[in-house]
């Protein structure tokens, strides 16, 4: 039996292979619609796998189908990378539920030139012109409205008051030279500055993303994108500075090998009060606590600094959240079900019960965390807005992005070659 | 793959008995035909289903390998050899190369032989060596992931056991960055790799032993070897087919490491880690380059069937002979 067996074990090297080719056929399928007589049957994609909201979210459904009778909501559950990967595929296929989770920017855009997606700009126009204008940002295609967002959120530092105390710094920092500034305190006074998930990359990468958008503006972060061109000036000198903060030696000890939300991560560090502050979206306290032991009243917001002479102002936000939107040709009950979503009674409850950050300006004063609600006011006064740029740019170009921004925080690419990787992948990806 | 299945070789009473006819008669000619759809069609299902499940996949691989392609729908965007070309140009893909090359060394040079010494050591009469083997043969059983969870918390800087150890002994000069320190990562995940896989090694060469006969180690006694030459004269020769087994699994193994890799470090920091197979994956499923991540597991691929076959054709042809047999051979 000595041979057969080896001839196995032979063609065994070939599964790295096979494995690839396998998931990609398994890649091509399709789906069908369940249609009824008399009454209309929607079908709504979300993401909320997770209780309170997935029983929150079954609620409202109902609460609609008894406020519309003759509809009925068909709820299809998906896991937030199943879902990606299931909606690549159907934007393939061409065929789009009625409606469907969305977080705007790139992927939306690609369902949008596909004609996929209904255009909301008129039917909503009289109900959602008083949404939250940031919150909107992300659905907004050529000045037209293709979602309808639920929630809104945004980067900003979350610091440990009582160490800022310890190292005499009495207020957080509003400018790069003042942050700079905090970092050498803190160092001197022997804390570990700031808590960076090395390993993840996309933590790092949120450094980058606001210097640029705070040398160039977000305006300019926008029209590189459009342009895939990275290679200005101001890209550079966004480089520059993530230097001058890395030659400061501001992270904990071995941060290129942790994890964000492990036990020895980034949230653990400062939910521990291992490091005094985290770059991170308004997730950050809920996380802290779970992988730390979070640090309660301690814990402190403020948004990214301002570069001095950059032409990015401090108001300008780097965020992102969650909507809905509609396949083309949706009938009038999956408008009405926006309408509905996004009305005052539905955000309250969304925001009372699910944590979510109001879109409905009428919401506003039922938050009650004093974070939250500083997040809150910085996102209410934003002045400009950039998504994510995993979810407003094309995954090889986000990829490479988080790559490069992490050679550089290593050590091992110059602020000039990150901006010339960039704009090669982009230029690559059509 | 040759065939398994031996229709014409017969055992048993029966087949001492002659030919009933001559081999060129219409009788025997009807037999071996018989013969024939009879293996072909043992071998069907098994065929069918390693083309659909190995061969297909592996074709389409290298189908997709000459195309452009995000992985969804068909490929359609040809670019010819470019992402081949692109491959050979990418540092990161020869920086992967190059330690594939480092592990493949490392483990023929430290690895094995580490685990044919403990082999060695619990072949003798040993109080309690079983629990021995056991404890050694632990690690394997063990899957990559948890073993990759358990290691970066084990080598977590300042809070991590080592760290903790080494401090506590007045060695905390020797404690560092371990998986985080671009000149170390490599060192701490060989660590880890023979941690898990050595007493595997160690299991095949402990049945190797097994398997020699104690004559001939007596006799070599009788004849006044001493113990090393005991060892280079008796047991490692015997031991021979049993340890080019064991060196064709560990090439394959490190030229497809993954799984350790992935859970520990994800290939970093800045790549310092990172094997082919990570390589595929990121591109493959975070970048959604699946023509590109195609043309790496074509690579990887190549790089495996042709270690196999020259494995097979030039070290392991003498453990092959005579275990081997054809239809050709049956009945004469």
């Amino acid at each position: 039996m000595g041979d057969p067996a080896l001839s196995r074990r032979g063609f065994l090297a070939a599964s790295a292979a096979a494995g690839l080719g396998m998931t990609a056929l398994s890649g091509c399928g399709g789906d069908s619609d369940g249609g009824s007589s008399g009454t209309t049957t929607i079908e709504w994609w979300n993401i909320s796998t997770t209780q309170p909201t997935k029983d929150v979210w079954a609620g409202l459904a109902k609460k609609f189908e008894a406020q519309n009778p003759g509809v009925k909501i068909k709820i299809v559950q998906l896991e937030n990378d199943a879902y990606k990967s299931k909606m690549t595929a159907l934007t393939a296929s061409g065929k789009l539920p009625d409606i469907f989770h969305t977080w705007g920017g790139g992927v939306l855009k690609q369902q949008v030139d596909a004609g996929l997606v209904e255009d909301l700009t008129g039917r909503t126009e009289e109900w959602a012109g008083g949404l939250l204008p940031v919150a909107k940002e992300p659905y907004l295609l050529d000045e037209k409205v293709y979602g309808i967002p639920f929630d809104i959120g945004m980067i900003g530092f979350w610091y440990n008051k009582a160490l800022f105390k310890q190292a005499d710094i009495a207020t957080p920092p509003t400018t790069w030279t003042g942050f700079l500034d905090a970092v050498r305190k803190l160092k001197t006074a022997g804390i570990t500055p700031i808590a960076l998930a090395g390993k993840e990359k996309w933590p790092g990468m949120y450094y980058w993303a606001y210097l640029a958008m705070r040398t160039a503006g977000a305006d300019a972060v926008q029209k590189a994108s459009d342009d895939k061109d990275f290679t200005g000036a101001a890209f550079v000198e966004a480089g520059r500075h993530l230097d001058e903060l890395v030659a400061l030696e501001p992270f904990q000890k071995g941060f290129l090998g942790a994890a964000y939300s492990s036990p020895t991560g980034q949230a653990a560090a400062v939910g521990n009060g291992k490091a005094a502050m985290e770059l991170m979206g308004q997730w950050a306290p809920v996380v802290q606590a779970d992988a730390g032991k979070g640090l309660g009243d301690d814990l402190g917001f403020f948004p990214f600094p301002e570069v001095e002479d950059g032409k990015g102002a401090i108001t300008e936000v780097f965020g992102g959240g969650g909507g809905h939107a509609l396949r083309r040709g949706a009938p009038q009950a999956a408008v009405d079900f926006l309408k509905f979503f996004a009305s005052e009674a539905t955000d309250l409850e969304l925001v009372k019960k699910t944590g979510v950050i109001p879109v409905v300006p009428a919401a506003e004063n039922s938050v009650t965390d004093p974070n939250i609600k500083a997040v809150q006011t910085q996102l209410k006064a934003a002045t400009g807005f950039q998504l994510y740029l995993d979810q407003a740019y094309a995954p090889a170009v986000g990829q490479e992005v988080n790559d490069s921004v992490a050679a550089l925080i290593a050590g091992s690419k110059s602020s000039e070659q990150v901006t010339e990787s960039i704009t090669k992948t982009a230029k690559e990806e059509q | 793959m040759t065939s398994t299945f031996l229709p014409g070789r017969r055992t048993g009473p029966d087949a001492a008995e002659p030919p009933p006819t001559a081999p060129t008669s219409p009788g025997r000619g009807r037999r071996r035909v018989l013969n024939w759809l009879t293996a072909v069609g043992f071998q069907v299902p098994a065929l069918a289903l390693f083309g659909v499940l190995v061969l297909l996949p592996i074709l389409f691989a290298v189908y997709a390998s000459f195309f452009r392609w995000g992985g969804f729908g068909m490929p359609s965007d040809y670019t010819g050899a470019d992402n081949f070309t692109r491959l050979f140009e990418d540092p990161v893909f020869l920086g992967d190369l190059w330690r594939c090359l480092v592990l493949v060394v490392l483990s023929l040079a430290l690895q094995l032989p580490f685990a044919l010494a403990m082999a060695v050591l619990l072949n003798q009469k040993l109080r309690g060596r079983a629990v021995y083997r056991m404890l050694f043969f632990g690690p394997y059983v063990l899957s990559e992931a948890i073993t990759g969870v358990l290691f970066s918390m084990i080598f977590a800087p300042d809070e991590g056991l080592a760290d903790q150890i080494l401090g506590s002994v007045g060695l905390e000069g020797l404690g560092g960055e371990w998986f985080a320190d671009p000149s170390m990562v490599m060192a701490t995940l060989f660590l880890v790799m023979t941690w898990k896989y050595f007493g595997f090694h160690m299991m095949l060469y402990l049945a190797g032993l097994q398997s020699i006969p104690a004559e001939l180690t007596e006799a070599a006694i009788v004849d006044g070897a001493s113990p090393w030459q005991r060892f280079r004269n008796v047991t490692l020769p015997l031991l021979a087919p049993t340890l080019r087994i064991s060196v064709f699994l560990s090439v394959i193994g490190s030229i497809q490491l993954f799984d350790l890799v992935w859970v520990v470090t994800q290939g970093g920091p800045d790549h310092h880690s990172e094997t082919m197979a990570v390589t595929m994956f990121q591109y493959g499923f975070k970048r959604y380059q699946v023509g590109y991540a195609s043309a790496i597991s074509v690579v990887m691929f190549g790089i495996s069937l042709v270690f196999a076959l020259s494995y097979q054709r030039f070290v392991l042809r003498r453990d092959l002979q005579g275990a081997t047999t054809t239809m050709r051979g049956g009945g004469e």
